[in-house]
């Protein structure tokens, strides 16, 4: 674990050298470009810790073990930080390519509904007394909200004309990227999953121990 | 058992008449959509009525007047339920599906009812573009508020559970019910100046396709809200 601890730092700072020193600038662009390494990766966390959480709450509702509640509720409140650090690069990046902050562009608008739905699913948990009903109520509204997502980030964004910059490496264009550019982003998005799986890891251990202090979750 | 005798639609429709008749009874959601929807269309009326306005300000008006006049009365139906004291005899007397169908059922005849009523006071009011495709707008604002009824039924369910009931609809509905109101507002805005099907079909293969997805997961995901 330690190991895979130290290995994960070395590669994410490779990742930031790689980011700044080594990948070309995109056509156009110019240094603006670099942010799509830390950007892309970090919205992709997002969307990924809520699919988790998602099969979390899908598990609880088959076998009732309060845990994978617990476990959704760690996934979504990362998915949270995530997803909030993408809107703000996005906003960043938005401000100094087209000159506003934000100008509710359809991709802009779906994050910020993954955002509203992250929102929602902690104001709905705040509101439900019964620690059962709580786990129930809000499996059932992430599954719901789940739904929308799809249609959110890849539906809306193909059908309305967006000024978000085309997914390079939508597969229908085939690869268009910079093959310096790819491998400093394929770098950047294992890394940032690494670095989710990580702070995942630690809240799961601080969820054992916690658990073997007060009690088993289901009996405690 | 009785309810062993009856199919499964007849004990749809017996709760579709029993929620009709109490609806008939204290008249209290429908009048309140109602009451709210025209209150806002009076007050964009009054302000918007020396102006001529593009067809996207008309569908957003339009969308933004349905969306928050059902909020107020879609969440009755399950939290009337609650309050009256009648939520545990309901839950033992069917199955939930039973349930489900019955109050999205009773959701969009409410939905469908606040339509008949907005839809030709707003042409009055608003004055759109003459060349309006009639029965497009209306095929849209049917299939979005089909929409709007499929989501927040299982949602309403979700909040009559929870403590602060009546503002915690809003706020959960409206993530989930995004793509439906950006889709259904920028359909009908294209309707209203007259395109054609072929223009809007993306449109309205999209709030199908989610109706058709919401209620599917609604219907299977209902006994875990609804079942203690």
């Amino acid at each position: 674990m330690n190991l895979c601890k130290y290995l994960l730092g070395i590669w994410m700072i490779l990742v930031l050298l790689g980011a700044f020193l080594y990948a070309p600038t995109a056509l156009g662009l110019g240094h603006l470009s670099r942010i799509i390494y830390f950007h892309v990766p970090l919205a992709w966390v997002g969307v990924l810790a809520y699919f988790i959480a998602m099969l979390n709450s899908i598990s609880y509702l088959k076998r009732g073990s309060l845990l994978n509640d617990q476990i959704a509720v760690v996934n979504a409140e990362i998915g949270l930080i995530f997803t909030l650090l993408a809107t703000v690069t996005g906003a960043v990046f938005a401000r100094y390519t087209w000159g506003v902050f934000w100008n509710w562009d359809p991709r802009q608008t779906s994050i910020f509904v993954l955002l509203l739905i992250y929102g929602a699913y902690f104001i709905l948990r705040s509101a439900v007394e019964d620690e059962e009903k709580r786990a129930r109520m809000a499996s059932v509204f992430s599954i719901i909200a789940f739904i929308s997502v799809p249609f959110l980030v890849f539906i809306i964004p193909r059908v309305y004309a967006t000024l978000h910059p085309d997914p390079i490496i939508s597969f229908e264009s085939g690869f268009q990227m910079d093959s310096k550019m790819f491998q400093v982003f394929l770098a950047s998005l294992i890394g940032f999953t690494g670095i989710y799986g990580w702070i995942a890891s630690l809240y799961y251990r601080y969820l054992v121990i916690r658990t073997r202090i007060e009690g088993d979750l289901n009996n405690g | 058992m009785v309810s062993k005798s009856y199919g499964w639609v007849d004990a749809v429709l017996a709760l579709i008449k029993k929620d009709l008749i109490d609806e008939c009874r204290t008249r209290f959601a429908f009048t309140s959509i109602i009451l709210f929807a025209m209150t806002t269309l009076v007050m964009v009326s009054f302000s918007t009525g020396a102006f001529v306005l593009d067809s996207g300000l008309h569908a957003a008006f339009l969308w933004i007047i349905i969306f928050f006049s059902s909020m107020t009365a879609l969440a009755r139906s399950f939290i009337k339920e609650e309050e009256q004291g009648t939520a545990r005899i309901l839950k033992i007397s069917t199955t939930p599906e039973v349930v489900f169908i019955a109050k999205l059922m009773f959701n969009l005849v409410m939905l469908l009812g606040l339509l008949v009523v907005l839809y030709p006071l707003y042409l009055v009011l608003m004055n759109p573009p003459a060349a309006n495709n009639n029965l497009l707008v209306m095929l849209f604002l049917i299939l979005g508020s089909s929409c709007l009824a499929g989501t927040t039924t299982i949602l309403a369910a979700i909040v009559s559970q929870a403590g602060a009931k009546h503002t915690l609809l809003p706020i959960i509905a409206f993530p989930v019910l995004l793509p439906v109101l950006l889709t259904a507002i920028r359909g009908t805005g294209l309707a209203l100046v007259g395109n054609f099907l072929n223009v809007v079909l993306p449109d309205l293969i999209f709030l199908f396709s989610f109706l058709v997805i919401i209620v599917t997961a609604s219907l299977l995901l209902f006994p875990f809200v609804w079942e203690d």
